[in-house]
């Protein structure tokens, strides 16, 4: 197996005497479809939220490419290739996804700064942008106020926003959450026609769609690794049953 | 100049003992929902007009026109939380400053209307007039009531916070508001409550200061500022923050007004940024 | 078939979101009846330009890029001060005059931006509210340099271009300040209208996302203020050679708040809200000066309160949505 591109080292992070993340060391290879999975409060976004630098872990290590990036701001983080999405839309309200996307694509090349250039010299930043919505089916809506857009249409522009910096590796969390389930399968069709090479993990409650698209899982309790292996395996495994299905319909 | 330093601190103490009781309320409310009052200055006033006329046109004592003080802005105060402040919960820090500057505003324009704009007189009872000697040093009797009142305002809200069912309520809701309403509290109404409280003290801080600082229509919106340092100083949700950015404003204050007058406020305003720029959450904030 | 095709671009769609109105260009038109029809509000109107530029540096920070400020009047003070004293040195060519004096309230915005940015909240209103009133008691204390409450006097401002004295009647300060105001707002839509103006407005609308993309939005917010700060010494600049003088009120408190009140009333976030806002209320203060300034501000906070809960957008806010609303 090649180097993995994504890599963390037994993170640890409590808040105060609760210990939210124990140990973890997970690793992504390239291209890879990881999902995260495990009950209410295993502690998935936070560990999305560790990796990607919105908490600082106790202790532990996050290797990126092989480099330590465990001390890196966030958006250094992200121009080295390092993006997520949201569970709750964070999304800017009123401005439009063309201009949502467009200033994401101008902070990825540092064309944000440029406060003389009026904003339509940009074009092939304007171009991409549009380019990444209407693969994402949102071409049509480009130019509506964010704020007006339906739920689903949200959901989409939040990972348009994420596309838009150009990441090797992608962390999705719960990208169908609160998405009806017709519109769900269209959701994770547009991930899986992402491009192979990107590496993905995404989070997920839905198991026919975690066992659809995942080609590894990650089993996530109480802050800890309970398992980590292919979705036949996971699927069969009785403490998964047990502590996933019995959480799930309890 | 020792004797100069002994009353300067003192004086600067009494001062700061004056500014705690006019702010701790405001820093309570802050704390609980990020509401950021400054009409808070305006009900401060309200209670020294309260104690105005109930001296001067009802005949009190000025001792029993305090409780009239702090009953009025109390009352008042909760009457404008729930009709309008209640809506601005969300509406972000600017729109709340706009809204409750431009009540202060409003008050003191109809405090100018109905008192006119001189300074407002006070009867003092016989016993806080004069000076009281001590270890040969003249201390303003006042002043002296000043400091026992704050301290036994102080003692009270850290015993009503620590030991009663009430303020162990509003420390659930300061620290973590949706925790709070998990556990069954009605944070609505607790936080009705503490305003009206806070408020309250403002009203008595207000009736304290008229011998002290004076009492015209530009009081609410004067000391604003020094309750506002007080609060972000001294963390918000703090009393004990309060009580020490209090002292510490006072003293500084005073001391400031008489060693060097030709600086003004300008210290105040510059240890203020520097603290705040070092510790945004205040000297004892939480957040 | 092309109508449909550039509706649908969106390279068509952002060119259109920039272009002017036919209603700026009415304005501006309107803008010169003073001259004409009256004369005897001249000094007047120049105060309200000069005041509608100072509304809108404010707009950059606090309408674009959600920085709460109440004590910008220290940058227009500061500006105001330095032209003052640049003509007392001896130099009294207004036009580097004022470049100068913007320059200055630059370099002192940028240095303060370094601290604006670290904090949020009640921090930053208190930050900024006390950096103004310590930049007020520093020029009081000052009174050798600013000549205290008695104001700068002396000030001598030499004719524009060797040609325009500054006459009595105010022709001269107020097409000055016209001129000036125009090239504020060109150059400040051109800001807006810019990739960095596009990612002030990101950080006003989701300070947590701006991270999440790659940006460095400490330092877009940095370039804001340094350029806001500039611009708002600029306007004090203007009001210092027109005037002739420099009064401490120019640092104060009063302004501070004021140019909030006015950009609230008018609509942040638009450009055209500020000056609009500006208009309104020194128009109206002129008009109501007899009345005693107790009672002034009595409606004031009454309108404060009113805009507030009725229209959060201000005026020009309610005005576009209103014709918004009929158009769809």
């Amino acid at each position: 197996m090649s180097e993995p591109v994504l890599k963390t080292e037994s993170l640890h992070k409590s808040f105060g005497s609760l210990e939210v993340t124990r140990s973890v060391s997970i690793e992504l290879p390239r291209g890879a479809r990881h999902a995260l999975i495990g009950p209410n409060g295993a502690g998935k976004t936070t560990l999305i939220n560790l990796i990607t630098g919105q908490l600082t872990p106790d202790s532990g290590r996050i290797l990126l490419d092989g480099a330590d990036i465990t001390a890196t701001p966030v958006a250094a983080r992200v121009h080295r290739g390092l993006t997520r999405t949201f569970q709750i839309n964070t999304l800017f309200p009123d401005l439009t996804p063309i201009e949502a996307v467009t200033m994401a694509v101008c902070e990825r090349e540092g064309k944000a700064s440029q406060f003389w250039r009026p904003l339509t010299a940009h074009a092939e930043a304007i171009g991409e942008a549009f380019e990444i919505l209407t693969r994402l089916r949102l071409g049509d809506d480009a130019m509506r106020t964010t704020r007006h857009l339906p739920y689903g249409k949200q959901r989409l522009l939040e990972m348009a926003l994420a596309l838009a910096t150009k990441p090797k590796v992608l962390l999705l969390d719960e990208p169908a959450a609160g998405v009806p389930k017709d519109e769900s399968a269209m959701l994770f069709s547009v991930i899986a026609a992402l491009p192979e090479d990107m590496t993905i993990l995404f989070i997920e409650h839905d198991m026919s769609i975690v066992f659809t698209f995942a080609t590894r899982i990650v089993v996530l309790v109480s802050g800890g690794v309970l398992l980590e292996d292919e979705p036949d395996v996971v699927r069969s495994d009785p403490r998964v049953r047990e502590v996933y299905l019995g959480q799930a319909h309890g | 100049m020792i004797g100069n330093l002994a009353i300067v601190l003192f004086d600067g103490l009494a001062f700061g003992m004056l500014l705690f009781v006019l702010s701790v309320g405001l820093s309570v409310t802050l704390g609980l929902m990020n509401f950021v009052n400054l009409a808070h200055g305006a009900f401060a006033m309200l209670g020294g007009y309260a104690t105005v006329v109930a001296t001067r046109e009802l005949g009190l004592p000025f001792l029993w026109s305090l409780p009239v003080a702090f009953i009025v802005a109390a009352l008042v105060s909760v009457a404008f939380e729930r009709t309008l402040f209640r809506r601005l919960y969300r509406a972000g820090e600017l729109n709340q400053v706009l809204f409750t500057i431009g009540l202060v505003f409003v008050a003191a324009a109809s405090a100018a209307y109905v008192f006119g704009t001189a300074q407002q007189p006070i009867e003092l009872p016989e016993f806080l007039r004069g000076v009281t000697e001590f270890a040969g040093f003249r201390f303003g009797s006042y002043r002296i009531f000043l400091i026992v009142v704050a301290l036994v305002i102080t003692g009270l809200l850290v015993l009503g916070l620590e030991y009663t069912r009430f303020g162990a309520q509003v420390r659930a809701a300061v620290d973590n508001q949706r925790a709070a309403q998990g556990l069954g509290i009605d944070v609505d109404s607790v936080f009705a409550m503490t305003f009206a409280l806070g408020s309250g003290l403002a009203g008595l801080g207000g009736a304290l200061a008229i011998e002290m600082v004076g009492l015209d229509p530009s009081f609410g919106f004067h000391y604003l500022v020094y309750m506002m340092i007080v609060v972000s100083v001294g963390g918000l949700g703090s009393i004990a923050g309060s009580f020490v950015a209090a002292s510490l404003l006072g003293v500084a204050d005073v001391a400031g007004k008489y060693f060097v007058p030709e600086l003004g406020a300008f210290m105040i305003y510059l240890v203020m940024v520097v603290i705040l720029f070092m510790r945004p959450q205040g000297l004892i904030g939480k957040r | 078939m092309l109508n449909a095709r550039t509706a649908a671009d969106p390279h068509a769609w952002l060119r259109r979101q920039a272009r002017w109105s036919p209603w700026e260009v009415v304005f501006w038109l309107a803008t010169i009846i003073p001259f004409y029809f009256f004369p005897t509000y001249l000094t007047l109107a120049s105060q309200v330009a000069v005041t509608a530029l100072f509304a809108i540096s404010v707009d950059l920070v606090l309408g674009y890029a959600g920085i709460i400020t109440l004590g910008h009047a220290m940058f227009f003070g500061l500006g105001a001060y330095f032209a003052g004293l640049l003509t007392k040195t001896g130099w009294g060519e207004p036009l580097s005059g004022l470049v100068l004096a913007g320059l200055f309230a630059a370099l002192i915005g940028f240095l303060v931006s370094f601290i604006i940015v670290r904090v949020q909240h009640l921090a930053l209103l208190m930050i900024t509210l006390g950096l103004g009133l310590l930049t007020a008691e520093l020029a009081n204390s000052l009174g050798w340099l600013t000549g205290g409450t008695d104001g700068l006097q002396g000030v001598d401002v030499w004719p524009i271009f060797s040609r325009f004295e500054f006459d009595l009647w105010g022709y001269t300060a107020y097409a000055y300040a016209l001129i000036v105001l125009f090239i504020g707002v060109v150059a400040s839509q051109r800001i807006v209208h810019s990739s960095f103006g596009l990612s002030l407005r990101g950080v006003r609308e989701n300070l947590t996302r701006m991270p999440a993309i790659g940006s460095p939005y400490r330092r877009h917010l940095q370039i804001a203020y340094t350029i806001s700060a500039g611009l708002a010494g600029i306007a004090g600049a203007v009001l210092t050679q027109t005037t002739e003088t420099v009064s401490l009120d120019s640092l104060s408190f009063q302004r501070s708040a004021d140019v909030v009140v006015m950009l609230i009333l008018g609509g942040t976030g638009r450009l055209y809200g500020a000056i609009l806002g500006a208009a309104i209320f020194m128009i109206a203060r002129d008009q109501l000066s007899g009345m005693n300034p107790q009672y002034w501000y009595f409606w004031i906070g009454v309108l404060l309160m009113v805009v507030v809960l009725v229209v959060p957008n201000g005026i020009l806010g309610g005005l576009s949505r209103l014709v918004r609303g009929r158009g769809t």
